[in-house]
């Protein structure tokens, strides 16, 4: 598939513009809405998609293996957190999804490192990373393996 | 001279690359380098970028080490197995054994794991595997990294890496363009950690007309992990081991749900296990390594290739039966639109319910990548404590370039890392190059602006190309003096394709063919001189295909240099049908002469982790 946009919901904003990991969702300067440049650069990953504000922007099978007459619809709600999809088969089957995309308030779990306790030197030194060895839920030391295990050769 | 405004940025750590590893090594540089200034740079928006943009259904590297799963040697023994004995041991035991503490900070982070309802436990997929719903895995984790970076810079593509004018074997930083403005950007770092994506697209794809973009590896992985460190003169390992994936056909939708959760299986046309069929044949190419369980992904691969080459086909995915478990083929749907939507698509467009139809599977073209079940990338230095010498040179996830760091794609021989793995390995890289910095190791580093201005000539010349080539012609795509990126890149792909393995051979190449292609490349680079960019947008596609031609080049010397069949269902060297311990139980290794161009090869030994108990009975 490769996506396009509907001419009469596109406003113009520039999401997909500012989402897109193919940098192909361009401001087209003469009718000032958002067109797929290279569809054949499209990964199909819907980032576009579930950016636009308006629903503006859906998505076509690939020319060369999919028939016409399908449709995937998705809507990411943040607030929410989740995300629905309908599929609509060429022969008129439809399918239903909805799954979670967060278990959390967005934002909120995620440390700031520069305001955690610092790191003490020996830490330093040793093979642990940031909120182990406790991270790792073994209450036990990170792992190690003696060096002399490691055989050269062909047998293990 | 291009007039482009040149912004600079003096940093510390450098992050190229904002994808999984280099989100891990951003958010972890700040632990440890509390002080030190961290920049990420991303060629697209890192709430979006990299392998995982559209999201995973599946985190395919847990130990569950809590539980007494798995231990990390456990996930070694699977990975060697899996690359037919070849990988760096040290590397990935390293990354197992940090993997459990990566994984529980995303589940803290807000990422929604599946739980077995009556162990209480991560839902397993399969052994190593756990299921998630991992829509937003990607902005989850570049929120991460946003906390810890001082900034992000997205929508820049780095073209070049700086080196030390002092000491030629130290990086300085690297160099690149926004598409957007136009802007040259020169960053200046004490340590440079790439982060890059593995590659796409240098072999032919199936499909070549609009759904060239659906390959198995985001189009957008131009392989950028390997360019920037081969044309900086890093050595490289195991860049010959390209990956085929066993797909669902045209989607190329995953099938590790299907196999290992919904116990779906595969079949040929006439309804019986082909895979059975082939074990002689196999056995007589690569010995005793078909006994071995799991069995390895490229021996599956190649029983699927012979079968449809023997008029077999199409193989057919059994579905019918899970599917109609309502609970199953929820997962089987949500599956795809988790990670491959695009699978949803074609199964919709062809009116396929995997309910009263079995689809059908494919092989893919070749990838070159290090982070799922192969592992191609540079040759890095193992962590201090477990390392053997033979693999250490001081900081872990070095590579053989002075305060360059990899991680994710960029580190070859750390199989199986997948996306959580690459997150931990940029961990990883990241406290190693914290120490590298404060152990005084990057000091009087000096970049002149001799060096960073001939690289801006470099960067801008496909501009100029096409503006002078431009007016030569009335219109159209057709021009004796340029040629534009897309042009260059089918003719890449066309000859990676022919001459070095890729669909149309059934993946067999030779001495005689790869020395041809050699050559076909060695060409190309010349005309790559004259590729063309209409505007900025082009730009990035014209230094894409040059990444990709440099990788190229790469993959296709190691191809050659190795004189064995290691990876049947990989790749076939005709001339060399059979898997070669006595010869080739080795790492290759190649460095490229950044002033000549010319690559040499070597080998280097692999350490593999014996039990005592086992050795006494070998």
């Amino acid at each position: 598939m490769s996506t396009f946009v509907y001419m009469t919901r596109c406003d113009g904003c520039g999401h997909c513009v500012d989402i897109c990991p193919s940098d192909i969702m361009h401001i087209d300067k003469t009718i000032r809405r958002a067109v797929n440049i290279e569809p054949n650069f499209c990964w199909e990953c819907y980032s576009c998609v579930k950016a636009c504000p308006q629903q503006a922007i859906d998505v076509r099978g690939y020319a060369d293996f999919a028939p016409m007459g399908h449709k995937v619809r998705v809507l990411r709600e943040e607030k929410k957190g989740t995300i629905s999809w309908k599929i609509k088969f060429r022969n008129g089957t439809v399918k239903d999804f909805v799954s979670p995309i967060t278990t959390k308030p967005w934002g909120k779990h995620i440390p700031k490192l520069a305001e955690a306790d610092s790191p003490n030197q020996g830490d330093m030194q040793s093979q642990i990373l940031y909120n182990e060895p406790h991270g790792l839920n073994t209450e036990k030391d990170l792992p190690a393996i003696n060096k002399s295990s490691f055989k050269k050769g062909v047998y293990y | 001279m291009p007039k482009n405004k040149t912004v600079f940025e003096d940093c510390d750590i450098l992050v190229v690359g904002g994808g999984m590893a280099g989100t891990g090594a951003t958010f972890e540089s700040r632990y440890w380098g509390r002080d030190l200034k961290i920049i990420c740079v991303e060629k697209a928006n890192i709430d979006r970028s990299g392998a995982v943009a559209q999201g995973l259904y599946a985190i395919n590297c847990y130990m569950g080490m809590q539980w007494g799963e798995n231990m990390p040697e456990d996930h070694v023994r699977y990975a060697r197995n899996d690359l037919m004995g070849l990988v760096r041991e040290d590397l990935g035991y390293d990354m197992a054994r940090h993997v459990d503490s990566t994984v529980h900070m995303f589940d803290e982070w807000g990422l929604p794991m599946m739980r077995n309802k009556e162990t209480g436990r991560y839902q397993r997929e399969g052994k190593w595997q756990i299921m998630i719903h991992g829509e937003s895995y990607k902005p989850i984790v570049a929120e991460a990294a946003k906390k810890s970076a001082n900034k992000i810079y997205n929508r820049i593509m780095i073209t070049h890496l700086l080196k030390d004018e002092s000491n030629p074997n130290r990086i300085a930083g690297a160099v690149g363009f926004n598409m957007r403005t136009g802007d040259y950007h020169v960053f200046k770092a004490k340590a440079v950690i790439v982060a890059a994506g593995g590659a796409s697209h240098i072999f032919k794809p199936r499909a070549v007309g609009e759904g060239m973009g659906r390959t198995w590896y985001a189009p957008w992985s131009n392989g950028s992990a390997y360019a920037l460190p081969i044309a900086a003169g890093a050595k490289m390992t195991q860049m010959e081991n390209r990956i085929v994936l066993c797909r669902f056909k045209d989607g190329y939708g995953p099938v590790g749900a299907y196999f290992l959760h919904l116990k779906t299986y595969t079949q040929n046309a006439n309804g019986e296990n082909y895979e059975k069929k082939w074990y002689e044949h196999t056995k007589k190419m690569v010995g005793e390594y078909i006994d071995h369980h799991p069995t390895p992904t490229c021996l599956r691969n190649h029983a699927f290739i012979q079968e449809v080459a023997a008029g077999g086909g199409p193989i057919h995915m059994v579905t019918k039966e899970a599917f109609q478990d309502p609970h199953l083929e929820t997962v089987g749907w949500e599956n795809f639109l988790g990670m491959t939507v695009g699978q949803a698509v074609v199964w919709a467009s062809q009116n396929i319910d995997p309910k009263y139809t079995n689809p059908e599977l494919t092989t893919s073209e070749p990838y070159v990548m290090g982070s799922h079940a192969t592992c191609s990338g540079a040759w890095v230095s193992g962590p201090e404590d477990i390392a053997p010498d033979d693999y250490y040179w001081g900081y872990n996830r070095m590579t053989t370039i002075e305060g360059l760091f990899g991680a994710g794609d960029t580190v070859g021989g750390s199989a199986h890392k997948f996306s959580s793995g690459s997150f931990t390995e940029g961990r990883l890289a990241a406290k190693a190059a914290v120490k590298y910095i404060t152990d005084k190791k990057a000091n009087d580093i000096k970049v002149s602006d001799t060096q960073y201005e001939n690289l801006r000539e470099a960067i801008y010349k496909p501009l100029e190309n096409y503006q002078v080539g431009r007016n030569e012609i009335t219109a159209g795509t057709v021009s004796p003096s340029y040629l534009s990126p897309i042009q260059g890149l089918q003719r890449l792909q066309k000859i990676m394709d022919e001459y070095c393995g890729g669909l149309t051979n059934n993946y067999m190449t030779n001495g005689n063919l790869l020395n041809k292609g050699l050559e076909q490349l060695s060409i190309l680079q010349e005309d790559l001189e004259h590729v063309g960019a209409e505007d900025y947008h082009q730009l990035m596609r014209a230094w894409e295909l040059k990444h990709r031609a440099l990788t190229s080049q790469c993959v296709t010397e190691h191809t050659l240099f190795r004189k064995e069949t290691r990876w049947p269902g990989y790749y076939y060297r005709g001339d060399h049908m059979n898997l070669d311990d006595e010869n080739w139980h080795c790492l290759t290794v190649s460095q490229r002469d950044p002033e000549t161009g010319k690559f040499t090869m070597e080998k280097k030994p692999v350490y593999h982790i014996v039990d005592e108990e086992k050795k006494k009975t070998a």
